[in-house]
């Protein structure tokens, strides 16, 4: 698996085989993962993946089937939710109704026995650092759900753990404080320096937040990179369509070598892709994919070394960018094209026959 | 309509201004409230008002006394039964909460999809009428009784317990059971309103199971408990029939006492009086079991 982050820092959590039955359901099927000091690390993908499970695991909700988790360099197996050193983040926040903020936040400090001047100290500290300072005194009921969140994080940052898990943290909140909170997130996960493990189906929400990405499917991850490494270079067409939009075109393989392949592709001719992560030769038959915000509307005369024409079918307009589906003859599907709206791409009409630039290095060989 | 200005609304009483939806609420309210002021506070005034009078056999001398809470109050034969009624209904509420407590627990964080199935079962009993319930405790209880018997044939005991039927005790154990259900459902219905998750965030934050029980799910059940040791002991003050058939003379309550003041005695105005004086002492036991639950409560956190 290739791991970004540079060899001198150590992995905090290291997950090695790790399955998860429910009955017969395997909810997780043999994975293993690592995960850096200090990293913001994203579980990204859809509903049932097993990305919750996993997560739940990790805070010791459950015991796994098989597999290890080791946190820090100790084994967590058969050790209770109560004595890691994880503290979660819930979906629905479960702030404790019957106390006030600042009962919440030290709802954990309790335990610890610390004298009276620290606890107050340490839930000022984590209350100030989600902002929350002023409402220390507040009822549970009487909170906004932006503010539900910062204590759920407070409550969860006062215990200083080694690792923060988040279950899907902002899937309440309407999509002006989603995108606030995502770039707080950002800057306290930073400032304070834990490791940060998010639960998400939200896309956007995992490339903009994370240092690296797992996308998983079915109980498996299917891949782990950097954000832009995972949306450049997506290793499968499940990969690929989950995480933004992407046009496929089938290639038949030319020529094969070490690193790369060489393809060919109706409307594109001859190109040089480089081979998948986990590429296994299976015939010559391979998907060949191109980003739509990589493909170029060409105006007038304009010209491109590389360029295919099609005619216009569809527009769909979204304020910002314009999508336009366009027909390629010999193409089995039509491509998708995202043009920003500046040079009136809004205003081309349906119908019309059209030249689209491209960049061969664009072009991504992907697994099935 | 001789007039037919316009009057500015502002003017208009105020319960003419209320909305639609007020209306109708009262509307709605109206058949209950009629029937609880005719069948409940009707009455209840009535009774206060008994209380301030004095009977002389047949009539009723309507001059204002408190000759009858005098009596009320200091005669012991009636301070040793309120006292005896409200230490049955306090022993009987506070042992039924604590047996409802784990069934009810067990009931909502057990029961999985059988959950309907116990709860129908725990109504079992209460598909025979209150006497026959009594009387059945009559038959366990008894000297030659089922328990006695069972004793007797273990070698525990070699003769019969004859403090088990018509005593103080006696009249406990069969309450508690009569009451059980009342006390398992509100619980029950408290712990079922508990988020779960947040027994996961107690724990996530290093409580273990015995803190986490204490400092979330008692405080969270806490309005449960209070029902049920409100819906317990409000009645069992006042219960007459469960000490008439297994109290004997030693497990008499107040309610008996009421009651021959009403019948044989012939004396209402005592009656009402001894009423009137079980009600208030009931709420002040009632708000005080409350506060101190309430105060535990915050104690523990």
């Amino acid at each position: 698996m290739l791991d970004t982050v540079s060899a001198a820092s150590k992995p905090m959590i290291e997950i090695s085989g790790l399955r998860k039955s429910f009955g017969n359901f395997e909810a997780l099927k043999s994975i293993s993962l690592n995960v850096q000091e200090g990293e913001f690390f994203s579980l990204l993908g859809p509903s049932g993946c097993g990305k919750t499970t996993l997560l739940r695991l990790l805070a010791g909700f459950g015991e796994q089937t098989a597999g290890t988790i080791a946190i820090d360099g100790q084994d967590m197996t058969g050790r209770p939710a109560n004595r890691r050193p994880t503290n979660m983040v819930f979906q629905s926040y479960a702030i404790f109704p019957h106390m006030n903020v600042e009962e919440n936040v030290g709802y954990g400090l309790k335990r610890l026995k610390l004298d009276r001047q620290e606890e107050q100290r340490r839930v000022r500290e984590a209350l100030d650092r989600v902002e929350l300072g002023a409402l220390g005194k507040r009822r549970a009921n009487e909170l906004s759900g932006g503010q539900r969140q910062r204590v759920a994080l407070a409550r969860a940052l006062v215990m200083r753990p080694k690792v923060l898990l988040l279950d899907e943290p902002l899937s309440a909140l309407d999509k002006k404080l989603r995108e606030q909170m995502q770039v707080e997130l950002r800057h306290l996960q930073k400032a304070v320096g834990i490791t940060f493990i998010l639960v998400t189906h939200d896309q956007y929400e995992a490339l903009a937040l994370s240092d690296r990405v797992a996308i998983m499917f079915d109980g498996q991850v299917a891949q782990v990179g950097t954000p832009k490494d995972i949306y450049q270079n997506p290793v499968s067409r499940k990969v690929a369509d989950f995480l933004g939009g992407m046009n496929f075109v089938d290639a038949e393989i030319a020529e094969e070598n070490g690193v790369s392949l060489t393809l060919d592709a109706a409307g594109f001719g001859r190109v040089r892709a480089p081979k998948p992560q986990g590429y296994q030769s299976m015939g010559r038959q391979i998907t060949l994919g191109i980003r739509p915000e990589r493909l170029r509307v060409l105006w007038d005369d304009d010209q491109a070394e590389h360029q295919i024409g099609g005619q216009v079918i569809d527009r769909h307009y979204f304020g910002e960018v314009t999508q336009l589906i366009v027909e390629i003859p010999g193409f089995k599907a039509p491509l998708a094209v995202t043009e920003t709206n500046d040079f009136g791409a809004d205003d081309i009409p349906v119908g019309s026959a059209i030249r689209l630039a491209y960049d061969p290095d664009a072009l991504v060989a992907m697994n099935d | 309509m001789p007039f037919a200005g316009t009057r500015p609304p502002a003017r208009r009483p105020r319960w003419k201004r209320l909305d639609p939806e007020e209306v109708r609420g009262i509307r709605l309210l109206s058949p209950t409230f009629l029937y609880t002021l005719a069948f409940l506070v009707g009455p209840v005034l009535l009774v206060v008002a008994y209380s301030f009078w004095t009977q002389t056999y047949l009539t009723f001398d309507h001059t204002f006394t408190l000759e009858n809470y005098r009596v009320a109050l200091t005669e012991p034969i009636y301070r040793d039964l309120l006292m005896r009624s409200l230490y049955i209904s306090f022993i009987v509420s506070l042992v039924t909460v604590i047996f409802a407590y784990p069934i009810a627990y067990y009931i909502s964080f057990h029961g999985g999809s059988r959950k309907s199935l116990l709860l129908f079962l725990i109504t079992i009993p209460f598909w025979t009428g209150y006497l026959l319930r009594v009387m059945a405790w009559k038959v366990i209880l008894g000297y030659k009784g089922v328990l006695n018997t069972g004793l007797i044939g273990l070698g525990i005991v070699d003769k019969p317990l004859e403090s088990l039927l018509f005593s103080s005790t006696a009249v406990i154990i069969t309450l508690i059971h009569a009451w059980a259900v009342f006390a398992i459902l509100p619980i029950y219905v408290s712990l079922e309103k508990l988020d779960r998750s947040l027994l996961e965030a107690a724990t996530d934050l290093g409580d273990g199971p015995v803190r986490r029980f204490l400092r979330v799910t008692l405080p969270l059940s806490m309005p449960g408990i209070i029902g049920a040791l409100l819906i317990v002991m409000i009645p069992t003050v006042g219960d007459f029939v469960t000490p008439k058939l297994v109290g004997g003379t030693e497990g008499q309550m107040i309610a008996n006492a009421i009651q021959i003041q009403f019948g044989k005695a012939s004396n209402w105005p005592l009656g009402s009086a001894l009423t009137i004086t079980t009600m208030m002492i009931v709420t002040l036991m009632a708000g005080a079991s409350v506060l101190v639950l309430r105060s535990l409560v915050r104690w523990m956190r």
